[in-house]
């Protein structure tokens, strides 16, 4: 119930975000390349219907991934990939500088989101992660891991500390130490077990690996002790790979 | 004695005063410099606040429609998704969901025997996933109107709990995204959600189909 509230709200946002948006003023730029091309719909797929040439003024209306939504000064309005506007100039005749993303921003980026998917020691794990990035080679990074087996299933919280050994290279290994704590819930049809919760220490290394816009795949082994309240520790091992987004 | 006091006072005025002398010297100076010039360029730069651009690639939304939750009947169900447009193509869309199943044939038949208590009926799901828009088009409504769709593949991990535990889920389905406006998506979503199950007894593979029609927005 409390989810359907959130989202409940969320779409609320986005409308009231959406409405302010259109009393919003947009950015003029003039054409530079020789045409561009207007599409009906944000996608290589749909047709081209209209065709500016240069020098002629367009309002910016929106973006969305890889293209922007335009009005020409006739008023028609259309999809223009950005490539087509690396090169508009600004009303100052200065180019405009396109907010495309690449490489640089990668480099620069503060805060980053994932999801892994993989093994936990025999176990299905979908684990989530949040980072912050201290200096290029440094970062801290919380993740929270659900995973799901034959005979029990366990949720995890750990904090992480993240050495990347190339910061400018598209794929770059790194290792990592972290700690934190498990809770393990036996399953249901199994009888007289109790939930329990240890503490964990781990370590692994992986590789990420910059694709596109915001995009990073990423991939990593961790080797985890779960110092449990029995004689001996429990030792397991993870293999996971996933996606995530810097901002 | 004291006239060689006065010889330092009087050097100290003048020194002082020489000093300020020479300053005001130089404010004459500067104040020259800014006689108007012969040629004047009087260019004013024009300062230009260029507005930011919308950037409009998360999506919000919620969800309703039926689900077939193998042998507990066919339920209704909610939820509600968010994504995000990676490119023209790819996105991931994370998305939860409930459902309350009903009795199985057995239960009814035998009248008595229930297989689950009130709570472990709850079925509820979540997922991450990864789709792509395959097939971009358009929808043309009568003469003058047309309305940009996106048929998307879409499949994903993640967790369903039912009859009181947690099983890890993988889902993949077929989407239509009807786009009244540039900001506003109708969803029609057909996803199998496939887990194992050992309810009863023997563990068995689990398809779970689900149809669900949703609203969506962009910001």
């Amino acid at each position: 119930m409390r989810w359907v509230l959130l989202v409940l709200s969320l779409s609320q946002l986005a409308i009231a975000w959406n409405a302010a948006g259109a009393e919003r003023q947009h950015r003029e730029v003039t054409i530079a390349d020789p045409y561009i091309e207007l599409h009906t719909g944000p996608g290589g797929g749909y047709p081209v219907f209209f065709v500016a040439e240069r020098g002629e003024q367009i309002e910016l209306l929106m973006k969305r991934t890889e293209w922007f939504k335009v009005r020409v000064a006739r008023g028609q309005e259309g999809w223009v990939h950005f490539e087509q506007l690396t090169t508009t100039l600004n009303p100052d005749g200065q180019p405009f500088d396109l907010p495309a993303l690449g490489f640089s921003d990668y480099e620069a980026r503060r805060w980053e989101v994932g999801a892994l998917y993989g093994d936990f020691g025999g176990a299905n794990v979908i684990a989530t992660y949040g980072s912050r990035t201290f200096t290029p080679n440094l970062s801290g990074e919380m993740w929270v891991s659900q995973a799901i087996g034959r005979f029990s299933d366990s949720t995890m919280v750990t904090l992480n500390i993240v050495h990347l050994m190339y910061p400018d290279w598209r794929a770059s290994p790194y290792f990592t130490l972290g700690g934190g704590v498990i809770k393990t819930q036996p399953k249901a049809t199994l009888v007289a077990t109790t939930d329990r919760t240890d503490n964990v220490a781990l370590a692994g290394a992986g590789v990420r690996v910059y694709l596109t816009r915001r995009f990073v795949f990423r991939g990593e082994y961790k080797t985890h002790v779960v110092f449990t309240s029995r004689n001996d520790n429990e030792e397991v091992q993870e293999w996971k790979a996933g996606f995530s987004f810097f901002f | 004695m004291e006239s060689r006091v006065l010889v330092l006072l009087l050097g100290l005025t003048l020194c002082v005063g020489g000093l300020t002398g020479c300053a005001r010297d130089r404010l004459v100076q500067a104040e020259d410099t800014t006689q108007p010039p012969v040629i004047d360029p009087d260019v004013a730069r024009r300062d230009i606040e260029v507005p930011r651009i919308d950037t409009e690639d998360f999506e919000v939304g919620i969800l309703a429609g039926q689900i077939s939750v193998e042998d507990f009947g066919v339920n209704t169900v909610a939820g509600g998704r968010f994504a995000y447009h990676v490119t023209e193509g790819f996105f991931v869309e994370l998305a939860a969901g409930r459902a309350d199943t009903e009795l199985t044939s057995f239960e009814r038949l035998s009248g008595a025997a229930q297989l689950l208590t009130e709570d472990e009926r709850e079925y509820s799901y979540y997922n991450v996933s990864l789709g792509y828009n395959i097939f971009p088009g358009e929808h043309f409504i009568g003469k003058n109107r047309t309305m940009n769709t996106q048929t998307y593949v879409i499949g994903g991990v993640g967790k369903t709990t039912f009859a009181g535990d947690d099983r890890f889920t993988i889902n993949f389905g077929l989407g239509m995204r009807l786009m009244p406006l540039d900001w506003l998506a109708v969803h029609g979503d057909i996803r199998d959600h496939v887990f194992d199950i050992d309810l009863l007894g023997q563990e068995k593979t689990s398809h779970n189909f689900e149809a669900t029609l949703g609203v969506t927005f962009f910001f």
